[in-house]
């Protein structure tokens, strides 16, 4: 493998070696985020570093703020020292003629396919075929190569959702156990090579609430039986209530007293009637209920034992600055 | 107030004995299957007899309604509509096993073995994904197909329906269509042609051109995958014959008076985005909708204390020292407050665009629910609580 092309000047990923990121995680966690801002950490540092996006929902071109990706791998950010990120998102139909045409040299036999409704057969009725295509797709561009290197430094996989990952990313097992031979299953063989080798990485983003923890717990579960190797757990959108600690555990033991907060509040210049005190206090008792929740999702999480990385919470939405933030805090943490 | 929301009656529609089935629908992650849930106990409590189909709930919001395993058929929740003269059944949607049991039916024994033994049909079955769509609808036609029975002993009279989380937001309305129409469809015909090709003059040409075309297949896949395929196709294509047929009642009975589509989002960018997709397929296919029912919508019992006044007084308390508790307290109502700010801005964009879509809102709260008083007490929300994305927030921490 060549080296890197970026420095280290970072400290050493926790994820060195890895070609292949596959960033899943339950619905709403927040998975296009965190594969935006895990494919800026990538690349800081004078790496290139490929997106793909191959659900048709255009996320990454909403996230960062651009217009939406045609089949086409365009450069959508710059990285800190010369790192850039390009992205791709995937179209199953356009996928399976360029495959064809690629391996196959079908040319018009192609668009015949097309036009007897073949293609659209193979990339709707038969979904698995799709994800076929989709995961080809990800092979590809992971061993591209150009001017006698690598093309890209990473691929970083903006992937289905936890509940569909481990069918998503064994398809190729399927296919391989459909075709015992020819040229379909040879492909196959290799992306399934790719895919459970320690080039790749599945990563789970995960919030610290009950849902998406079980989620994960199941992902990593089904992943590890599947054989694919698990990468680390990306707890999103972590909070830190202003309270200090001792204020927070009293609050949820209702210990706080009123008499307090209405001495504070005409300290502060602010009428202190009594309904105000009691709605402070009330929303104060619902931040130590979360905080008390996170804790117990947290322990859960800790028994995976993978490489965890925290992401903040932040209460102004994603923008390219916001994004930039959080991968400089995965950087920090090791992630990349 | 320019744009204030219409508030969609919940209790009206779940009252309404003309409903007979409610979908649920929007993007992964916004509480669908929740709010599928919340809805069809409240009816159950109101006296309706309601069957809730989901799709993949969570472990403990499953088992809070007696949901162990997931055997394919509604089993009744014990206690709840006792004294309503209501009844509530769940289930959870095996795929796999909808899709052999409609093989079982439409097909004599031993055709019905071989297709259950076809590697096409085991790995359609079983694992690609689009199937569940394609079931959870056949699904839903054998649950109504029950309100039509015998009135007097018809189970359930209102069906709550979870929808998977597609990668495309209407696969599943999709669904029935284009496995129709590929049933019906030119390539299929192709597959089969080999058994089907008569020595007519004119089709000499056609048949050249068939020729090519499986040959290409046969190049691309491997010819012991094309003969599995052209197998499985020419048993499938005899036994659903009247598939395509199947298909258009499904989405006539999705058309049809007594569907209520709900679109299910939370107050955030994709989620909202999601809806707004829904909401113009919805009204393309010419699909009831009732409404939007937002989930998740951040409340606070102090809305006349603005984010900047909170922050102002904190940042005194933090020059003198004094009370941290409440500086505290205050910045912590300030945070609630920018979110509330946040929220409102990200639905009025939904709401500018789509004026008439009602909507009805459940508040935010602090831990999950997984049991059946968490889910009644989402459903009051969503029930009682008016939107106050839009006008002034009330109440309601």
């Amino acid at each position: 493998m060549p080296p890197s092309r970026r420095s280290t000047a970072g400290g050493a990923s926790d994820w060195e070696g890895v070609r292949l990121h596959v960033v899943s995680g339950k619905g709403g966690t927040g998975k296009t985020t965190v594969a935006g801002a895990l494919a800026l950490a990538l690349a800081s540092g004078g790496g290139r570093v490929l997106l793909l996006e191959v659900e048709g929902r255009q996320g990454i071109a909403q996230l960062f703020d651009t217009p939406p990706l045609p089949y086409e791998e365009r450069r959508i950010a710059i990285a800190p020292d010369g790192g850039e990120v390009f992205a791709l998102a995937v179209d199953a139909e356009e996928a399976l003629l360029e495959y064809l045409d690629l391996f196959y040299h079908l040319g018009r036999a192609g668009r015949v396919l097309k036009k007897i409704g073949a293609i659209e057969f193979a990339t709707t009725i038969a979904p698995g075929l799709r994800d076929v295509l989709l995961t080809g797709k990800a092979y590809e561009a992971a061993g591209r190569r150009r001017a006698g290197r690598t093309e890209y430094d990473a691929i970083v996989l903006d992937a289905p959702p936890t509940g569909r990952i481990t069918r998503f990313l064994n398809v190729n097992h399927e296919v391989a156990g459909l075709a015992r031979v020819g040229p379909i299953r040879t492909q196959s063989d290799s992306i399934m090579r790719l895919i459970r080798s320690p080039r790749t990485a599945v990563h789970l983003v995960t919030l610290l609430e009950e849902m998406p923890t079980q989620e994960t717990i199941d992902g990593v579960d089904e992943l590890t039986a599947a054989d694919l190797p698990v990468g680390g757990v990306f707890v999103n959108m972590v909070r830190r209530p202003p309270l200090r600690p001792t204020d927070l555990i009293r609050a949820g033991k209702d210990e706080l007293d009123p008499a307090e907060v209405t001495r504070g509040l005409k300290a502060a210049g602010l009428h202190p009637d009594e309904s105000l005190v009691v709605a402070l206090l009330g929303e104060a008792a619902g931040a130590s209920e979360r905080v008390a929740m996170e804790k117990r999702e947290r322990k859960a999480l800790a028994k995976l034992n993978r490489p965890t990385y925290e992401l903040p919470w932040i209460p102004e939405g994603i923008d390219l600055g916001a994004l930039h933030e959080l991968a400089g805090a995965l950087r920090q943490a090791g992630a990349a | 107030m320019p744009g204030l929301l219409k508030p969609l009656d919940i209790d009206g529609i779940l009252d309404d004995r003309q409903t007979q089935i409610i979908i649920c629908c929007g993007s992964g992650g916004v509480g669908k299957t929740t709010t599928a849930a919340a809805l069809a106990l409240r009816a159950a409590e109101r006296g309706r007899a309601v069957c809730v189909l989901t799709i993949d709930p969570a472990r403990r919001l499953a088992q809070s309604m007696g949901l162990t395993q997931l055997d394919n058929s509604p089993r009744r929740v014990p206690g709840v509509g006792d004294e309503s003269g209501g009844a509530l059944f769940a289930m959870m949607l095996d795929m796999k096993r909808t899709f052999d049991e409609i093989v079982e039916q439409h097909a004599d024994p031993e055709r019905a073995a071989a297709i259950l033994a076809n590697p096409f049909y085991q790995s359609l079955s079983s694992s690609f994904a689009g199937t569940q769509e394609y079931m959870a609808m056949e699904k839903l036609g054998q649950l109504r197909a029950e309100i039509d029975q015998d009135h007097g002993t018809r189970p359930w009279d209102l069906i709550v329906v979870d929808t998977p989380p597609s990668r495309s937001a209407l696969d599943f309305l999709d669904a029935p269509q284009r496995l129709g129409s590929f049933l019906d469809g030119r390539f299929i015909k192709i597959l089969l042609a080999p058994a089907k090709v008569g020595g007519k003059a004119y089709l000499k040409v056609f048949t050249a051109g068939l020729g090519a075309v499986t040959g290409v297949l046969s190049k691309v896949l491997g010819a012991q995958v094309l003969t599995d395929l052209q197998t499985f196709v020419a048993a499938i294509d005899s036994t659903f014959g009247g598939f395509r047929e199947r298909a258009d009642q499904t989405y006539a009975l999705l058309q049809a008076p007594g569907t209520e589509f709900l679109v299910v989002a939370a107050p955030e960018p994709d989620a909202l985005r999601e809806a707004a997709y829904f909401v113009e397929r919805l009204a393309e296919d010419s699909m009831p909708l009732a409404g939007l029912v937002l989930n998740r919508v951040s409340r606070t019992p102090a809305p006349d204390l603005s984010a900047e006044r909170a922050l102002g007084g904190a940042e005194l308390l933090d020059e003198s020292g004094d009370n941290p508790l409440t500086a505290g307290l205050l910045r912590l109502h300030a945070e609630r407050m920018q979110r509330i700010t946040r929220e409102r801005h990200l639905v009025r964009g939904f709401t500018s665009a789509f004026p008439a879509v009602r909507v009805a809102e459940a508040s935010a709260l602090d831990s999950d629910v997984h049991d059946l008083d968490g889910l009644r007490a989402i459903g009051a929300s969503l029930a009682e609580g008016q939107p106050t994305t839009l006008g002034s927030p009330t109440s309601l921490g």
